[in-house]
């Protein structure tokens, strides 16, 4: 089976105080700390397990700048084939469904029985994979939290639903899904495998190569547009206690027993 | 202004909660406008789920088809592609089923889409600008959304109050005709049950709950023993049970279990809205984490700023003090 995996590099939020930059108009990106968008990982490990059990390639690709190679790399130390860096100033400024028309594009340019995003990023909309078969006319499924394969033809996929219940569903190849965290534990990269792949040359795709018409793509073209960005304010918020260790320990033993906690 | 519908989700013939937030939410971006509701499903249930919507929607379009009897987000897609005007805004609850639907229905109807809207900020001509929110609620945004060819919005549950009920019943439009046969390369098989775990995190007054900041497996008896300590359950958050440091059955969220504590501890949990969903019955909400920008602060009754793993063995050696204290 030959798989494409949509990856995207993203300020890591376990990892980062997130703050808005002076201007207001961006978050603050100086000294942070970028990782492969973690559905993403998922949804890598979740290709390679499947090419494990019944052959073929994972390719990953991302659409974005020289820096987002590090994900690539990374992607391809556990284990995937190829990777493919989509990159033109043109695509700056893109929206959801610009980044889907480019990734539409690169897909075209190949042959993928399979093609797998994360289900959502950090900083996005839980929209490219839909809108990536859409555009295609391939079926989709989102919040994928298990696959099976069933033949050439199709899939069985599991889709997590309110409660922790799971909907079933048969899927016809090719198609487009969204992988849900936790679908899969994936593996350890170590330093090591990745300075395996530290020379390996990645491919890179223009506007021009993939024959992408400038005016649907970029800023020009998007619908939807950041305006600013702001420090939500939601509720009261929590009084914060200043105190010692001791003292807050104390304070919380306390409200417990009084809230009817401690009994 | 565009015609501005709502799709309903309905169960067992009654209309989702949601329905009424995005009554609320249609009204925000058109205090004017003419709410029209559009249902699909099947039978009876169809009938009847069009029947509960009170007066919030004056307008009910109704799509019947035997495929539509389980939501099937594709063929939802082409049944709705078939009824709705072109620059049509579209609001879709932000759940499991709106975000299968959603950005496929934006591109087939060739208009804007944004998810996960928590507020409308501002509506011009052809433009309408919405709050929402990134990197796990820890920042806001403006997004200015170009709705001259229409727009869909998916819309956090929760985010909009929900309109009062009025008494009354919008006009049903039958609009199934319009749909002809539908056809998806995606079958619906069934719903798998979640599993009962070994503790049932829904049945305690206090909950010590831990998120990503209890860093690895082994640390998760810390939580454990001071939850033995309190007589609480340990619970946890969604990267938890992914990092499959603790069984599913002990997630509090939208995709885990919902709980209503007197006593919600919350120890190194960022506060996603997916995991607030989860706690419902507003318990006290005792907050621990070391990033003081963590968006759990926001919406707890008192937070510390600290490291669980020193913080939360030295609650517990307090508490056992205190029981052996009391039981001498």
């Amino acid at each position: 089976m030959e798989i494409l995996v949509c990856v995207r590099r993203v300020p890591d939020t376990s990892e980062n105080e997130i703050a808005l930059n002076s201007a207001g108009n961006d978050i603050e990106r100086d000294e942070l700390v970028y990782s492969i968008n973690e559905p993403d990982n998922y949804a890598v490990e979740e290709a390679l397990q499947i090419v494990a059990k019944v052959g073929g390639n994972v390719m990953v690709a991302t659409v974005g700048g020289e820096e987002d190679e590090e994900v690539l790399r990374r992607e391809m130390a556990m284990g995937a084939n190829h990777g493919v860096l989509i990159i033109d100033e043109a695509f700056s400024g893109s929206d959801g469904r610009g980044i889907a028309t480019i990734l539409k594009a690169f897909v075209q340019k190949g042959h993928y029985d399979l093609i797998l995003t994360g289900v959502q990023a950090e900083d996005g909309g839980a929209q490219i994979g839909g809108m990536l078969a859409a555009l295609l006319d391939y079926p989709f499924a989102s919040l994928v939290n298990s696959i099976e394969v069933l033949d050439s033809q199709k899939l069985k996929v599991s889709r997590e639903i309110e409660g922790g219940n799971k909907e079933l569903n048969e899927i016809d190849l090719p198609c487009v899904l969204s992988i849900q965290t936790g679908i899969n534990e994936p593996r350890y990269v170590g330093m090591r495998g990745i300075r395996q792949v530290a020379s390996v040359p990645i491919p890179t795709f223009s506007a021009a190569e993939l024959g992408i018409a400038v005016s649907t793509i970029g800023e020009a073209a998007a619908k939807v547009k950041h305006v600013d960005y702001f420090v939500p304010s939601l509720g009261k918020g929590a009084e914060i206690l200043h105190g010692s260790r001791e003292e807050n320990i104390n304070k919380v033993l306390e409200l417990v027993a009084a809230k009817g906690g401690l009994k | 202004m565009a015609r501005i519908f709502a799709y309903i989700a309905h169960k067992s013939g009654i209309a989702a909660d949601s329905a009424f937030e995005l009554a609320a939410a249609v009204r925000k971006i058109d205090a004017a406008a003419t709410p029209t509701a559009i249902l699909t499903g099947w039978g009876a249930d169809l009938d009847a789920a069009c029947n509960t919507l009170g007066a919030s929607y004056p307008e009910v379009w109704k799509i019947a088809n035997e495929v539509l009897a389980y939501p099937n987000a594709e063929l939802v897609r082409k049944a709705l592609q078939k009824v709705l005007p072109s620059n049509s805004i579209v609001l879709i609850a932000h759940e499991h089923f709106g975000i299968d639907l959603a950005p496929g229905l934006s591109i087939k109807m060739n208009s804007a889409f944004v998810s996960d809207v928590l507020d409308i900020a501002g509506v011009e001509a052809a433009a309408m600008k919405v709050v929402r929110q990134e990197f796990g609620g820890q920042v806001s945004t403006h997004v200015r959304c170009d709705t001259s060819s229409g727009a869909v919005l998916t819309i956090r549950p929760g985010a909009f109050k929900s309109t009062e009920i009025a008494a009354g019943r919008g006009h049903v439009v039958d609009k199934s005709g319009e749909v002809g046969s539908l056809t998806a390369g995606r079958r619906y098989l069934e719903i798998v049950v979640a599993e009962a775990g070994d503790v049932d995190i829904t049945k305690y007054n206090v909950l010590v709950s831990i998120g990503r900041g209890i860093q690895e497996k082994d640390n998760v008896a810390i939580a454990l023993e001071l939850a033995e300590a309190m007589g609480a359950a340990v619970s946890c958050s969604r990267p938890v049970v992914d990092a499959k440091w603790m069984e599913k059955s002990r997630q509090v969220g939208s995709s885990g279990k919902t709980v209503k504590p007197k006593v919600y501890l919350a120890c190194g949990i960022s506060g996603a809205f997916q995991h607030l969903a989860g706690i419902k019955g507003s318990p006290y909400l005792i907050a621990i984490n070391k990033n003081p920008k963590a968006p759990i602060f926001q919406v707890a009754d008192v937070g510390i700023v600290d490291d669980i793993l020193e913080f939360l063995p030295e609650l517990t050696n307090k508490v056992r003090e205190m029981r052996n204290v009391a039981t001498k």
